[in-house]
């Protein structure tokens, strides 16, 4: 390890990795700071199918996917670090300095820019209120899937699934591979909040029920699970009192969402976007503090790894070529049936021929049109059967035949059928 | 007039079938995949099965694995079974072979990680 680098890239998953070789290509010094042992991220434990489809045009399993993007990354002359926290950044006039522990003790060193790329955890017991005793068996999806795909543990032998979200759904199919019972995976919302397929290829497949509008209210059992108790909710989420029905299992997994990872981010006062709980950026996915960057799950929750590895990229090129020169930001502005946008602004003095977003829909919206407007002109429409909260959309615009300024009002609109 | 979502990629295409006919014909899909996974479906249903098989190394106690190709829906189980009666012993690399052309059914299953190289 040197004092100093250009780029240190907090995080070794897939948005690490590919930042981190993005900006060795792009002739910085790269230093890449991981906590565990090795590099990948969450896809060391996805070793379902699925990932690269977009980028590699084939279905590759998730430490399949990581361990190529591994490999070109040991083409760089990036210095890796595992086994490494970082527990502290300061900004100082070169830059910031990270302060990190490992076995060898705290080390720091001073980096002209940050990338986080730190990923996101999931919500647990503690964020969805359930009654009871607090007994062995509760387990997040992203714990179980732990257990069962690197520790070769079956953590139940017959579970319910709470929280349609797709790492549930995968978990559905894994445990039902491993021999364990899966009893039925129960949705709060009325709609699944996981992606089509995984609702046809992890549930149907294997004879899974799905149960929309019911929740898990009370956990029964003193040092391990033995029921659980199961609601009806109505349209404002309230358990319906009459509705109880008690089930007896051995697990029970939680699948309730996931939240970027931002601490670090917080202790620099980078500006987190409420709606995205990532930091808030430029098209070069620069954050409001200058010279720190963004990408993967610490940026926004992601549903597919492809576009992890594309924001890690831009991330990683920008802070490779980043000279600090005053922004001059513009909002990306949408409407109510945009949940939330990526990057959230335009900085009129960065690269403006191709700007990438990522979107999402608030609601299922079919037969849908998204204009993008600017300044009252339409810049871009484009036609969507559907629109679904889980699936995330991206599009690309070349901003660098419009005359845009300071005062220019850039508008994301999606109109559609609600249904 | 029957639906089917095609899982071929993450747009999962809601596709519409007309079987009566003696053609198959397949409509609403994004691209040609949707049709051959349609008719696929309707004939020899076929899926890929990721799952990790055991090993000697206290470290990596389990080494993910996959097929090399699809094999017919119902034969998973018959799969999983013969991959669970392996150990693996050898420090194998992404893409090594485990069992070669599983129950005859023309695929391989694979190894996905190089994970027992890494280990100490
Ligand atoms: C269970 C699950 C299933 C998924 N299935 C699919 C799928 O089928 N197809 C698909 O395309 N995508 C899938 N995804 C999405 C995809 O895995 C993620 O989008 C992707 O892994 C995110 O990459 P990342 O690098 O942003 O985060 P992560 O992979 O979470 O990596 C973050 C890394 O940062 C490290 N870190 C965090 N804080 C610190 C710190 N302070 N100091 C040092 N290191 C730190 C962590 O240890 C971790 O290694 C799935 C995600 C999950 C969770
Ligand atoms: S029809 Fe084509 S685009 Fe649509 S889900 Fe299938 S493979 Fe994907």
């Amino acid at each position: 390890m040197k004092n100093y680098y250009d780029v240190t890239v907090i995080g070794g998953g897939p948005a690490g990795i590919a930042a981190a070789a993005e900006a060795a290509r792009n002739h910085a010094s790269v230093l890449v700071i991981e906590r565990e042992a090795r590099l990948g991220g969450i896809l060391k434990q996805c070793i379902h199918d699925g990932f690269g489809l977009v980028r590699f045009k084939e279905k590759l399993s998730g430490p399949e996917y990581a361990e190529r993007f591994i490999d070109l990354l040991n083409e760089t002359d990036a210095d890796i670090t595992v086994l490494t926290f970082v527990t502290k950044i300061v900004k100082t006039s070169g830059g910031y300095r990270i302060t990190m522990v490992s076995r060898d003790g705290v080390a720091s060193v001073v980096s002209k820019t940050i990338i986080l790329a730190t990923g996101c955890r999931e919500r647990t017991a503690k964020q969805v209120f359930i009654h009871g005793t607090r007994p062995a068996g509760v387990f997040t999806a992203g714990t179980a899937q732990n257990f069962t795909n690197l520790l070769g543990q079956l953590p139940c032998r017959k579970c319910v699934i709470l929280g349609s979200g797709d790492i549930g759904l995968i978990m559905a199919r894994r445990l039902t591979l491993e021999g364990a019972q899966v009893i039925g995976v129960y949705e709060a919302k009325s709609t699944p909040s996981g992606l089509t397929r995984n609702i046809h290829q992890c549930l149907h497949d294997y004879n899974i029920p799905l149960y929309l509008s019911k929740t898990v209210t009370r956990v029964f059992g003193e040092d391990r699970l033995t029921a659980v108790e199961i609601s009806s909710v109505d349209k404002s989420m309230k358990p319906v009192k009459g509705t109880e029905e008690i089930i007896e299992c051995d697990g029970l997994i939680l699948s309730v969402g996931l939240i970027p990872e931002n601490e670090l981010a917080e202790t620099l006062g980078v500006k987190i976007d409420p709606k995205t709980k990532g930091p808030v950026c430029d098209q070069s996915l620069m954050t409001s503090a200058d010279g720190i960057f963004s990408c993967g799950n610490a940026l926004h929750v992601n549903d597919l790894v492809d576009y992890v590895s594309e924001s890690g990229e831009t991330a990683g090129k920008a802070a490779a070529e980043f000279n600090a020169s005053a922004r001059e930001c513009i909002d990306a502005e949408t409407n109510s049936n945009i949940s939330y946008i990526v990057p959230q602004k335009i900085d009129l003095k960065g690269d403006l021929s191709k700007v990438v977003f990522y979107f999402r829909s608030r609601d299922i919206l079919k037969n849908c049109k998204l204009s993008i407007t600017l300044d009252g002109g339409v810049v871009k429409e484009k036609k969507y059967m559907f629109l679904r909260p889980p699936e995330m959309e991206r599009i690309v615009l070349d901003f660098s035949k419009y005359n845009l300024h300071k005062n220019s009002r850039l508008i994301f609109n999606a109109e559609g059928e609600k249904i | 007039m029957k639906q089917l979502v095609c899982i071929v990629c993450p747009n999962g295409c809601t596709l519409n079938i007309d079987d009566s006919g003696d053609e198959i014909k397949v409509t609403g899909g994004k691209c040609k995949k949707g049709s051959d996974f349609a008719v696929a479906e309707l004939t020899c249903p076929k899926r890929t099965i990721c799952t990790t098989v055991k090993t000697v190394f206290k470290n990596a106690p389990v080494l993910p694995v996959r097929v090399s190709s699809d094999i017919p829906k119902d034969r998973i189980f018959d799969v999983m079974n013969e991959i669970n009666k392996i150990t693996v012993k050898d420090k194998l690399k992404r893409g090594d072979v485990v069992i070669q052309d599983v129950l005859g059914l023309g695929a391989d299953v694979i190894a996905t990680s190089d994970i027992l190289s890494l280990i100490t």
